[in-house]
């Protein structure tokens, strides 16, 4: 029989992780409940939602449970093609990340110990400054009159080709996704990669390896974990933001983000603006459980 | 022409010298040993050799090549590390297999090497496990496996057995030796371990400050230290201060201060009127009741300062009539601690014509 731990003891543990397990039930739990009820719930007439049980001087009208927000999910295959649109972008802006965070990451791991803080400091500097300020910034710079602009389209110029419009294209958004996320990949990474044993790639080295083997043979597969936790830290929030592809997208460039945000803020269809959160939580769901499961494969860990 | 030859390297690092204009030739097939305390420059040493460092002035040959501008991965040349460096995220036998597959061989070939590796180091059932699941001298034993399967010309090691204890480590060493028995490579192995030296090697070579003292084989490191350092680092020894009286090839005759004249055996290049030191290792000095008829050459009377039972022997640390202390031992070989002597006895102390040692630096 295993011995209880004694009783003081369990009361400090309950004295420790008690709050931040209340505030998860009230701040994550309870919300998702909300979520889920509502979008089962008929949108009220101007806004918000109807009463589940008719007022007694009001007759027309629905009232109670309904799955009609899901029906008119799956009803129209236009939302179906959002869903995979933001899906591409994230994933797209996923990749784009890690190609340029993992050079960066690996620089500030292998500098000398008294730089690497300054530098990891000049990662998270952006976040100083206002984040609509950061993409509105943006905006001038892939604006029709920028300095930017006329460069890339002097160059293409240059081979015979038509002049382009950045801004207010997939371009513009991916260019704001990646700009918003990169310090979410290459924070994760640079922990990982910090904590490398360099005596592994000279023995890599002295066994015949060469650089580009013992990247690919030993510090990518060692990395790999702080691939795939900078990947989910990336991928996840993308699909969320609407911010961006408001700004930056133009009028055509609609994400799931986009979507939802109009349910509650312009459309006012709570139920379906609830829906289509359920979904977009299940789809996350099952691409995290996927990614999960391709991890422990590729890294060979069992259990 | 040797495999391995180190002509003149000289390693600073500022203005401090880590291997200074050092030379030795290593044979093909031969154990050699770099042994010196810390910081004497061993790493340093061999971090060159693998091709990780460069020397500042001098020459590495490797099979008459000099191996400037050839990288660590092209050197025919492996290396064990003291921490192992076994590849977390690989299996042992991926691990056996790294250098196999960097060479280019073909599956089947590396299946067959990795089996037999993994038989010759004992470990034939451990292909398929991770290094966290195995012991330290598992761990020591992969190692040494992945170091040996592809046949390098040359393996170094760096203290490959500092980590373990000392029964594991007397295993492994000899372990070690049966294995390079077995496989004919040449070995340069780095160890402040001055037993461990002495028990595995074919030559040593002893280092101090980034200087070769001597290199020769264990017996004559032992036997016939060629100055002060190497006789006190290798062994335990009592040094007095002495002067030459007569010199001859196959003696000298010494004034050892106000104790007398001792005899020793003869040394090149020593002349009457030299200064240095008389030494003599304990095990050569007997020590007997004064009452006994003094058989050697060499006798003197003393007291027993202090004893030390270590179970196989006792040493006894006497101090003889001119104050200096010298060290006898006395194999234990009834039962129990057969007590001969205790602090305060008279003693004598004896050793051969040919035992002790005269060194002038
Ligand atoms: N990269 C370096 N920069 C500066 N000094 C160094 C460097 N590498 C070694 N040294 C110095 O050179 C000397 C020899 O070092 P080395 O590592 O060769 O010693 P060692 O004989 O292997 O010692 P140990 O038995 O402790 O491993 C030491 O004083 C060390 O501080
Ligand atoms: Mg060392």
């Amino acid at each position: 029989m295993i011995k209880e731990a004694p009783r003081e003891n369990r009361a400090a543990r309950y004295l420790v992780s008690g709050p931040p397990l209340l505030f998860l039930v009230v701040f994550f739990v309870a919300p998702t409940l909300i979520m889920i009820l509502t979008s089962f719930r008929f949108p009220g007439e101007f806004g918000g939602l109807a009463p589940i049980a008719a007022p007694a001087e009001k007759i027309s009208g629905e009232y109670g449970f309904t799955p009609e927000a899901y029906q008119f999910f799956f009803s129209d295959v236009l939302y179906a093609k959002i869903f995979l649109k933001s899906f591409g972008v994230a994933l797209a802006t996923t990749l784009i990340c890690l190609i340029m965070a993992y050079p960066l990451a690996l620089l500030i791991a292998r500098s000398e110990k008294r730089f690497r803080n300054l530098m990891v400091l000049l990662v998270v500097l952006p976040f100083a400054s206002n984040f609509l300020i950061r993409i509105y910034a943006w905006m001038i710079i892939l604006g029709p009159e920028s300095a930017f602009s006329h460069f890339v389209n002097a160059i293409l110029g240059a081979f015979g080709l038509a002049p382009v419009t950045l801004l207010f294209s997939p371009f513009a958004v991916l260019v704001g996704m990646v700009y918003v996320h990169l310090p979410f990949m290459i924070l994760p990474l640079y922990t990982n990669l910090e904590k490398h044993d360099a005596s592994l790639l000279d023995a890599a080295q002295d066994l015949g390896a060469t650089a580009w083997q013992r990247f690919w043979r030993v510090t990518w597969p060692l990395s790999l974990p702080g691939v795939f936790s900078g990947s989910a830290l990336v991928f996840i929030p993308v699909l969320g933001m609407f911010a961006v592809p408001d700004i930056l997208g133009g009028t055509g460039d609609i994400l799931i983000g986009n979507l939802i945000k109009d349910q509650f803020l312009g459309t006012r269809d709570w139920p379906f603006g609830s829906a289509l959160s359920i979904m977009l939580t299940l789809a996350v769901l099952s691409v995290a459980g996927l990614a999960t499961w391709f991890a422990r494969s590729a890294t060979g860990q069992r259990a | 022409m040797s495999l391995l030859e180190i002509r003149n390297v000289t390693r600073r690092f500022g203005d401090y010298t880590a291997v200074d204009n050092v030379s030795i030739s290593v044979e093909t097939g031969e154990f050699f040993t770099l042994l010196g305390p810390s910081g004497c420059g061993k790493t340093t040493l061999l971090r060159m050799i693998a091709g990780f460092d460069l020397p500042d002035s001098g020459q590495i040959l490797l099979d008459g090549k000099d191996m400037v501008g050839t990288p660590p991965e092209k050197r025919p040349v492996h290396t064990v590390f003291q921490t192992y460096a076994l590849f977390p995220h690989m299996t042992v036998a991926d691990n056996i297999a790294f250098p196999l597959k960097m060479a280019g061989k073909t599956p089947q070939d590396i299946k067959n090497r990795v089996g037999e590796a993994l038989d010759s180091v004992r470990l034939p059932e451990f292909g398929n496990r991770f290094p966290h699941e195995l012991s330290g001298g598992q761990k020591q034993r992969v190692a040494f496996a992945r170091g040996l399967v592809n046949r390098p010309r040359l393996l170094l090691l760096d203290e490959p057995l500092g980590a373990l204890d000392a029964k594991l480590r007397e295993e492994m060493q000899i372990e070690l030796i049966n294995l390079q028995k077995e496989v004919g490579v040449t070995f340069v192995f780095v160890t402040h371990a001055q037993n461990e030296a002495l028990a595995l090697s074919h030559r040593i070579a002893v280092m101090n400050h980034g200087n070769v003292e001597q290199i020769d084989e264990p017996s004559k490191i032992y036997g016939f230290p060629r100055n002060r350092f190497v006789a006190d680092f290798i062994g335990k020894i009592s040094m007095m201060n002495a002067q030459v009286v007569e010199a001859t090839p196959s003696h000298l005759k010494l004034n050892v201060g106000e104790l007398g004249e001792v005899i020793t055996a003869g040394r090149e290049g020593i002349k009457a009127g030299d200064d240095g030191m008389m030494a003599i290792r304990p095990e050569q000095v007997r020590i007997s009741h004064p009452s006994e008829e003094p058989r050697l050459k060499n006798h003197f009377v003393g007291k027993v300062h202090d004893f030390l039972y270590i179970g196989d022997v006792t040493t006894y640390i006497v101090e003889l009539s001119n104050g200096a202390y010298i060290e006898a031992l006395l194999p234990n070989s009834s039962p129990g601690r057969a007590t001969f002597f205790e602090v305060g006895d008279e003693v004598g102390v004896s050793w051969r014509h040919d035992a002790g040692i005269f060194l002038n630096d």
